[in-house]
């Protein structure tokens, strides 16, 4: 493997292992649950496994590809353009990936579906109408959430960069992109490409809805309909199995591709950019044409969400508050875990940072269901149960977001601060910690939105008091009531986006750029 | 291990002490939709502690099919006395599994269809159908629909009920032809969704033209919403039923109250809740009738319907036919 394995100095070299063993006890325990209780079961991978394995990888793989590479140009001009607006607008881009899968399926179709903005806009202009269902429509869907995510990873890269490289390259007359762009984006594009391979691995409910049909048939299907219509345990665990044995061959792949990134510290300096001529056209261009691909569809949510306000249950504060609750809890543990796991970094970290990215959520909640019903009424532990599995769930991308950085702060002022004698809790504190302030709010927006937003494995364990916002909206979809639902949605959107924009704000309020 | 089983036996006395304190708690294992404030549940809970002298839980676990797992995952040790929602393409597998008990009852049932099941017994049913817009260009059966241009928006048969009964339908109606029929209707299947809600989303939002879902849908926008733009397409071939059922556990600790809930369930208290809450027909008609909207508009001798049995064995074959035919 292309990188060597870091530590940082004097600090106690536990926290790490034991962060990693517990996540993937926590991820590959539930599988393990249902492959013990499954014994003896003769499973085998039939046709329709092996095509739905196609689709899967090649959905999968022209999603990351294309949203990084779209990711690229739109990062590059957040990067290097200062206009007015550009944090809120970095804020907003952040919004897609933190919506409930079935509203931005929604607010998608209001724009690109056969009764959405663009087709009436083609119709009126008498010309032939495009449809959104099938492959294309699945990756459309998947650029769409996960665009953002690698625009925000890549900006952290660019942010990284220090002012005084750019001073020099500018005074020395040196290409920007050459000497400094291209050498960060090697580094931080493999990661940023595995984790939106791996989201799309496990993707179930976009690419069905948006796929037209079987021949769009993920993995994830085929381990609903072994759990669920079948009930062979068996084979749904060899499934979630394979998803795991593909998760950790791409992270292998990306990791022998990533180039290691030692570079030196500057003095925070505010960035300055001597780029002019036609680059500043290009990039007015490419931050306008990403800003309303993103943007538009949302603001379709929230036209759709405002008549049902009037119309939400009583229940929707109660929802509400326990969602808030719930994603507050879960971002702190999994904010405790991926800062104890970027101490080190090795191939334990590296695995323990992505496999439960390719967890199938009903193997999760079926093996835990599993496990707990051995010793308690699954219903009495739904709330712990839930902050955990969403803890787990958004823990790559937070170490994702950590790791790096923490690993920079170290290779930069490690030296001095061993010189200096700082150890343990302290070094942590006045040097590391002050220094990751950005990725520390931005991963704890990130995580606390997701957890809102997850119906993951609550349907399984929640009794009929116990309903978050994404279950209440399930349930009133369920029972005709689209309208109110739109409204939950809503309210679930803008709590979502408030969470995240707090921490993500309060990281960023220090600091220059991203 | 023995720790695991002795930390288990504890939790049991403790919850058996608790239990024996207080009236006597019958467990109803069903689907989410039943408990929910709009659906059933609470008004069933109220009227039947209003005669039973007991505590009646319900236990929502996901649909019907995620029901029938977790059944089989908690096995003999579940805490449920009864469980409620499963439909005719499940029971054969919960039959299956032992764990249920005769239910010993005759009741008069007004099902288009004659009932026999020794373990199940009907709540509500209904006829599956393509809901669509009236007023517009509507099919009369799956080969105009296939001519047509219309696009439809169904559920998958893996993940849903729904779905699943769809291909019972078709299967029904046109036996080996079932494989033709569904390429013919390849090029108006617009998508198909993980379930019903996605499904029915994409039909109010103008995305579909019709969407797989009941006869008795339009009732729900006629008298929930004062909307009678939403109307069922009624097919010559007839219509796949929908029945659902529920069973006793053969290890429930609560027998007598289970057999009193059975016989609760059929009587006129809970089967007059049924048609608003839960959107369907119920399994004997309340003697005041059903409101208008809820009007049967299919012949009984239209009434489609494999025996649970049969069901079971066909649906893998049936599934890998429809998938065979729209991969191509």
């Amino acid at each position: 493997m292309a990188h060597s394995a870091f530590k940082i100095a004097q600090v106690s070299r536990w926290p790490a292992p034991l962060a990693s063993a517990l996540v993937l006890a926590l991820t590959l325990g539930p599988l393990a649950a249902l492959a013990v209780v499954a014994a003896g079961s003769s499973a085998g991978f039939s046709p329709a496994d092996w095509a739905a394995l196609r689709f899967t990888l090649s959905q999968a793989l022209v999603s990351a590809g294309l949203s990084v590479l779209l990711a690229v140009p739109l990062a590059r001009a957040l990067a290097r353009r200062a206009f007015w607006g550009r944090k809120a607008l970095i804020s907003v881009l952040g919004a897609p990936f933190i919506l409930p899968v079935i509203v931005a399926v929604f607010g998608l179709l209001a724009v690109f579906g056969r009764a959405g903005l663009l087709n009436s806009g083609l119709a009126y202009l008498g010309l032939p109408t495009v449809s959104i269902y099938g492959f294309h429509g699945v990756v459309l869907a998947h650029v769409f959430f996960n665009l953002p995510l690698a625009t925000r990873l890549l900006l952290q890269g660019w942010a990284a960069i220090p002012a005084e490289r750019f001073r020099l390259a500018a005074s020395l007359n040196l290409p920007v992109w050459r000497y400094l762009e291209w050498p960060m984006l090697r580094n931080a594009v493999p990661g940023a490409a595995l984790v939106i391979f791996l989201i799309c691995l496990t993707s179930f409910a976009v690419a069905l809805t948006l796929g037209g049909g079987p021949k769009s048939t993920t993995l994830e299907l085929a381990i609903y309909q072994a759990l669920r219509f079948e009930f062979d345990l068996g084979k749904a665990a060899l499934l979630a199995g394979l998803q795991f044995f593909i998760c950790a061959i791409a992270l292998f792949l990306s990791r022998s591709i990533t180039l290691p990134d030692a570079l030196s510290g500057g003095f925070d300096r505010p960035v300055q950019r001597w780029d002019r001529g036609l680059s500043r056209w290009v990039d007015a261009v490419v931050i306008t044409a990403g800003a309303l691909f993103l943007i538009i569809p949302l603001a379709m949510v929230l036209l759709r969400g405002l008549p049902g306000l009037a119309e939400m249950p009583a229940s929707v504060w109660g929802a509400a508050l326990r969602s808030v609750f719930i994603a507050l809890c879960s971002a702190a543990l999994c904010l405790s875990l991926a800062l104890a796991m970027s101490f080190q970094r090795n191939t334990l970290t590296a695995l323990s940072g992505a496999l439960p990215l390719a967890a199938s959520s009903l193997v999760t909640g079926t093996g835990l269901f599993i496990l707990v019903f051995q010793f308690i009424s699954p219903g009495a532990v739904t709330l712990p149960i839930v902050i955990v599995v969403n803890a787990v769930v958004a823990l790559p991308f937070a170490h994702r977001i950590i790791a790096p950085a923490m690993e920079q702060a170290e290779i930069q002022y490690g030296k001095l601060a061993s010189a200096l004698g700082l150890s343990g809790w302290a070094r942590l504190r006045i040097v590391l910690l002050p220094r990751l302030r950005g990725p520390l709010g931005f991963a704890a927006g990130l995580v606390a939105a997701m957890s809102m937003g997850d119906l993951g494995v609550i349907a399984l364990f929640a009794s009929e008091n116990q309903a978050t916002l994404p279950l209440l909206m399930a349930r009133l979809i369920g029972a005709y009531k689209m309208q109110a639902a739109a409204g939950v949605g809503l309210v679930l959107v803008v709590l979502s986006f408030g969470l995240f924009w707090i921490f993500d704000r309060g990281g960023r309020s220090h600091r220059v750029g991203a | 291990m023995k720790n695991l089983h002795l930390i288990h036996v504890a939790g049991l006395c403790l919850a058996a002490s608790a239990a024996s304190a207080e009236v006597p708690e019958l467990v109803v294992y069903t689907y989410d939709s039943f408990i929910t404030e709009w659906g059933p549940g609470p008004a069933v809970k109220a009227a039947f502690e209003a005669e039973c002298g007991c505590e009646l839980t319900f236990v929502g676990a996901g649909d019907g099919a995620a029901l029938m797992a977790r059944i089989q995952l908690e096995g003999a040790r579940s805490d449920a006395d009864i469980v409620l929602g499963l439909d005719t393409n499940l029971t054969e597998q919960a039959r299956a599994t032992g764990l249920f008990a005769a239910h010993g009852m005759t009741p008069e049932l007004d099902l288009p269809v004659a009932w026999d099941d020794a373990e199940f017994l009907p709540y509500d049913w209904g006829f599956f159908a393509f809901v669509g817009n009236a007023g517009t260009e509507l099919p009369h059966d799956f080969a105009s629909l296939a001519a047509s241009e219309l696009k439809i928006a169904i559920q998958d048969p893996r993940s849903s009920t729904p779905g699943l009964g769809l291909l019972m339908w078709v299967q029904a109606a046109y036996g080996d032809g079932a494989a033709d029929m569904w390429e013919a209707l390849s090029d108006n299947i617009l998508t198909v969704t993980p379930g019903w809600s996605e499904a029915y989303g994409l039909f109010l939002e103008g995305e579909a033209d019709l969407v797989l879902s009941y006869t008795t849908s339009p009732a729900y926008h006629i008298l929930a919403e004062e909307d009678d733009s939403k109307v069922a397409v009624i097919f010559d071939e007839g219509h796949y039923m929908q029945v659902e059922v529920a069973g006793i556990l053969a290890a429930s600790d609560q027998p007598e109250l289970a057999a009193q809930f059975m016989a609760f369930m059929v009587g006129p208290a809970f089967q007059s809740i049924i048609p608003q809450t839960n959107w369907m027909y119920p399994a004997v008609l309340p003697e005041a009738g059903l409101p208008d909207a809820f009007a049967n508009p299919v012949a009984a001798e239209n009434a489609l319907l494999f025996a649970a049995d049969e069901a079971a064995q066909m649906r893998a074959d049936v599934i890998e036919a429809w998938r065979t035919a729209l991969s191509k």
